[in-house]
């Protein structure tokens, strides 16, 4: 850091006239986006700051959904060398500007009029106290469910609307041999479907109480037991080789035709299209049932960190790049999401894409649009965990509902 | 040099032939269970991907295919740069060198000093550095990333060198000591007599027959520093990390595809360095590990 | 025993400034490492004892809350269970490698003609991260793509091998995964102690008659105890410590079923930004591997030192 200062200096000092091979000032960016499609979305980005003049400086850790880069951080923050800026998604961009770390791009947001871009919801991350301290990239959605459409039609299965149908649906699939859910048994995929099981058990008011506010009795109630029951019968509605599959190869599964469906995020959407795969014409895309009008969302956005006077230019060009139109068009062309910014013309984008922009917009009217709790935009991470624990360990092992509900609301009052 | 164990048998005089079958079956059997893994990596990495989806791990590749390994080298995406691991695996090399020489050097001294040397409270300070090997290394990382902060090198290479020093020193002197311990004294005595002191002691007549314990803990240092990935990926940024890093990123990449043949290949590399390390330099890890049971 | 400077006159030269510099010498070289030694590691982990008893989350903060940590980890069912698994997967670990280990030490030990190969082939696993095997390991123990489905491809469609995806039996995988690197270097061991042992006892004991069964238990067995010790030390300490292994073939699941200690502390440090009860969690490995450690250790030390040579 301090070499990179000095370097800075002297090169300032000699003025721009120093051929091209003096050492431009670059960022340094962490992330997780190490495989071929959304590396080469990132790119966009990398290229777009190589024209303004600003080197990049890549630093991604792959591995756990961001967990390992998140260990790193927190290591290269206590040794007083953070990046310049790294992926982060909810709750954990609150606490990191709860340490005082990331920078204020107030006066970036206010030029290029971020506040009215941005959904609300999104704005509660990208924001602290008021101050803007993340540029988000995308909005993913949680509750969609991805089918192989050759699947349904051959079994003239039209996509569920209830909950009951859905079940029915899935032993039609069962009994011509198909697998009905293709899931991959990690605890963050266990909690997506979670997601869906809540809102479609309780609706989004029952969702937002449980799940976002904590309420006790939500947390017990027979509501949440209906969503624990949900995860149960979906349980048996799996092959036996699930445990620890990566959510890829389930993805994999559908398309290849061996299982019908996929309860995952739109990511998964990605993997479609690499496979050479159309929407409505190889595969579906329909909510949960139960869940339509909903929209449980989770966002990846860069934060800043506070950096000195000199670095600043940078990072506010690295902001602006981020939010500009064309980027954020470009990159959720291949990864599957919806750009953050509402204004984005939404032509270039699949079906599926497009019904994600639409009900975006009903959702924020009815005040449906939730953080997803599976992906650390409903609660804290150190409320997230335990509570995923409860989760996980119910899927995976059976039991009782109500006993599901009484370990969930245990779980939130020993960890707050 | 240690003279050969006369095994029972030929003490015995007698030839049981059908225990040698018996002896060599288990050992092969055992041999190719071990061998497994090692086999599904190598097999993988040489097929076309189409074929490792459709097919059984263990099967021949049908056809074989050397781009994977070229992929991994050249053109493997670490994140955004597409150009393999090629140049961490030389950030590995000088990072582990520096590292292994530097704690084996201080080992050696140190067992030196311990058995050599000794004064009043040096049973009770290798007793606490042999209880400081044992300590899993996440429990140090957050304080140690505060350290190196303010001793300004906490992302470099100078950094991630110490850190592995640090926690190579007790190991190093552990085989040390416990190696030189068997050193005849008398010699050492005789050394002084003609005058000579502590580091002429040491260059002219321990360092010489050190070689088996250099071998044990220059091949333990190095497994053990070639392979870490907590320590290099917390204390190095970008195109600087070791090579644990890339092959992490290469490997355990979230999303999007996966091409396993590039990954095996790519762990093909990662290994190879402590694969030849261990190879080669077996027969002296037994020997090193010996040394101090036999009897004058 | 304390070395005095004695010249080549074996007088005891007048303690001069020289004389001293040289007996404080051994202590200087010795001391960075010491200091280190105390600075890195025990100050580390006083550091980490005191944090398990503030109310930390995401960062250190200096408000001391008592055993609250120890309390609340104890209240999370996830922690039982690695705790749980710790014990099987720690007593299996140790006593399968030492077994094995031994095993083929002895087979190795009897003048076999590929003794070099076998010996790089048993020890190879030990240079090996599981970054690198671990998908290898996951493929193999897949009932899909594994072990299991080679087998049936074999004729036997009945064999069942699907250990890693069952929430009970997950634990015993990450068994074998760990024996599998570890047992080779347990190997190496028993075949140095082996290749100690002094041969006039065997050979006295075969002219009495002993058959080579008893020979080696009653004889070679027992004088490999000091291998014996060192390998359990050091296996114990692995098994403690062990997380890649686990992440790689598990994850920790199916749920959190094949936990242990080491990725709970994990997560709660650094993911869930629960400080103070990762810190906890830690202080109790550590204080397990104190309970098994120190003893040895004193043991080691005394011993070693008093027999000299």
């Amino acid at each position: 850091m301090r070499a990179k200062l000095l370097t800075v200096l002297v090169a300032g000092c000699f003025g721009v006239g120093l051929a091209l091979s003096a050492e431009q000032q670059s960022v340094e960016v962490v992330h997780w986006w190490t495989s071929g499609g959304e590396a080469a979305a990132l790119k966009v980005l990398k290229d777009d700051m190589q024209k303004k003049g600003y080197g990049w400086k890549d630093s991604p850790i792959a591995g756990g959904g961001g967990d390992q880069a998140r260990t790193v951080l927190r290591a290269r923050v206590a040794s007083g060398n953070p990046p310049d800026a790294m992926q982060m998604l909810g709750f954990i961009i609150t606490d990191y500007a709860e340490e005082g770390l990331l920078g204020n791009l107030d006066s970036v947001a206010a030029k290029e009029g971020w506040d009215k871009v941005v959904p609300a919801p999104l704005q509660k991350f990208d924001k602290y106290k008021g101050h803007w301290v993340a540029a988000p990239v995308n909005i993913h959605r949680t509750n969609w469910i991805w089918a192989n459409k050759k699947i349904f039609d051959e079994l003239k299965i039209t996509p569920p609307k209830t909950f009951d149908e859905l079940l029915a649906a899935a032993d039609k699939i069962k009994k011509a041999g198909y697998i009905p859910f293709a899931h991959g048994g990690q605890p963050w995929q266990d909690a997506t479907i979670f997601d869906s099981a809540v809102l479609s058990a309780g609706g989004p008011e029952f969702y937002r109480k449980a799940l976002i506010d904590l309420d006790k009795t939500a947390l017990t109630s027979k509501t949440m037991e209906k969503a624990f029951e949900q995860m149960q019968k979906l349980h048996g509605l799996l092959d036996p080789n699930y445990p620890n599959r990566d959510w890829n190869l389930a993805s994999a599964m559908v398309i290849n035709g061996k299982a019908a469906m996929q309860i995952m995020g739109d990511w998964a959407k990605g993997e479609f299209f690499k496979a050479g795969k159309k929407p409505n014409v190889d595969f579906l895309c329909f909510q949960y049932p139960g869940t339509e009008g909903s929209f449980t969302f989770n966002s990846d956005a860069f934060a800043l960190f506070k950096v000195s006077k000199e670095r600043e230019a940078a990072q506010f060009t690295l902001a602006s790049a981020i939010m500009d139109k064309n980027f954020q068009e470009q990159f959720n062309l291949v990864k599957g999401s919806i750009p953050a910014r509402m204004d984005v013309p939404g032509d270039k984008f699949d079906d599926c894409g497009k019904k994600s922009m639409a009900d975006l917009q009903v959702a924020l009217k009815n005040n449906a649009m939730l953080g997803s709790f599976a992906h650390g935009h409903a609660v804290p991470e150190g409320l997230k965990g335990p509570m995923i624990d409860v989760v996980t360990n119910y899927f995976n092992k059976g039991g009782s509902p109500a006993e599901a509900t009484k370990q969930l609301a245990a779980a939130v009052e020993n960890a707050k | 040099m240690a003279t050969d164990w006369e095994t029972p048998q030929m003490a015995q005089g007698s030839g049981f032939a059908w225990s040698r079958l018996v002896i060599y079956g288990l050992l092969g059997f055992l041999a190719l269970v071990y061998l497994l893994p090692l086999v599904v990596m190598l097999l993988t990495s040489f097929k076309p991907l189409p074929e490792i989806y459709a097919g059984n791990i263990l099967s021949l590749p049908k056809e074989w295919t050397i781009a994977p390994w070229i992929d991994a080298w050249e053109r493997a995406c670490v994140g955004l740069s597409c150009n393999g691991i090629k140049g961490y695996f030389w950030n590995s090399t000088k990072m582990t060198v520096l590292a292994v020489t530097l704690s084996t050097l201080i080992g050696l001294l140190n067992g030196y000093v311990l058995t050599k040397w000794k004064f009043k409270g040096a049973d009770l300070l290798f007793g606490l550095m042999l209880f400081s090997c044992f300590i899993p290394f996440q429990i140090v990382l957050i304080p140690m990333a505060t350290v190196l902060g303010k001793m300004g090198i906490a992302s470099s290479t100078t950094g991630l060198v110490f850190v592995h020093v640090v926690y190579g020193l007790c190991f190093t002197t552990l085989y040390a000591r416990n190696y030189y311990m068997a050193f005849p004294d008398e010699l050492i005595k005789a050394a002084m007599i003609d005058g000579a002191h502590f580091f002429k002691i040491f260059w002219r007549i321990l360092l010489p027959s050190s070689g088996p314990i250099i071998v044990v803990a220059v091949i333990w240092q190095f497994t053990n520093i070639w392979n870490d990935f907590l320590f290099g990926a917390s204390f190095s940024t970008g195109e600087s990390a070791p090579m644990t890093v890339a092959l992490n990123n290469v490997v355990n990449t979230s999303t999007g595809e996966r091409p396993y043949n590039v990954h095996m290949a790519a762990a093909m590399f990662a290994a190879l360095p402590t694969l030849l390390v261990y190879i080669f330099g077996g027969r002296y890890f037994v020997r090193g590990l010996m040394a101090g049971s036999v009897k004058g | 025993m304390a070395t005095t400077y004695t010249d080549a006159r074996g007088y005891d030269d007048a303690p001069s400034a020289r004389a001293r510099f040289q007996e404080l010498l051994p202590k200087l070289v010795l001391a960075p490492s010491v200091v280190i030694t105390l600075v890195f590691v025990y100050g580390f982990i006083i550091w980490t004892t005191y944090l398990s008893f503030t109310k930390s989350r995401g960062y250190p903060v200096h408000e001391l809350v008592g055993f609250l940590n120890y309390t609340r980890v104890w209240a999370q069912p996830r922690w039982i269970v690695a705790i749980h698994n710790l014990a099987i997967f720690g007593i299996l670990y140790i006593f399968i490698c030492l077994f094995l280990g031994l095993l083929l030490a002895i087979l190795l030990d009897q003048r076999i003609r590929q003794e070099g190969t076998l010996r790089a082939i048993f020890l190879y696993p030990m240079a090996l991260s599981f970054i690198v095997t671990g998908t290898a390991w996951k493929w193999m123990l897949n009932p899909g793509l594994g072990i299991e489905k080679l087998v049936h491809d074999w004729g036997w469609t009945n064999f069942k091998f699907d250990w890693i995806v069952n929430e009970d039996m997950a634990i015993y995988t990450v068994v074998i995964a760990g024996v599998w690197q570890a047992s080779g270097f347990v190997m190496a061991m028993f075949l140095a102690g082996l290749r100690g042992i002094d041969q006039d006892i065997i050979k006295a004991a075969s002219i009495d008659g002993a058959t080579l069964p008893k020979i080696y238990w009653r004889i070679i067995i027992p004088q490999l105890r000091p291998v014996f010790v060192s390998a359990l030390a050091i296996l114990a300490h692995l098994a403690i410590k062990s997380y890649d292994l686990v992440v790689a073939l598990t994850g920790g699941g199916p749920g959190y079923a094949s936990d242990l200690p080491s990725l709970f502390m994990y997560a709660n440090t650094f993911t869930r930004n629960q400080l103070g009860m990762g810190a906890a969690s830690a202080v109790m490995m550590l204080l397990t591997v104190a309970a098994i450690m120190v003893p040895y250790l004193y043991s080691e030390v005394r011993q070693s030192s008093r027999s000299g040579r």
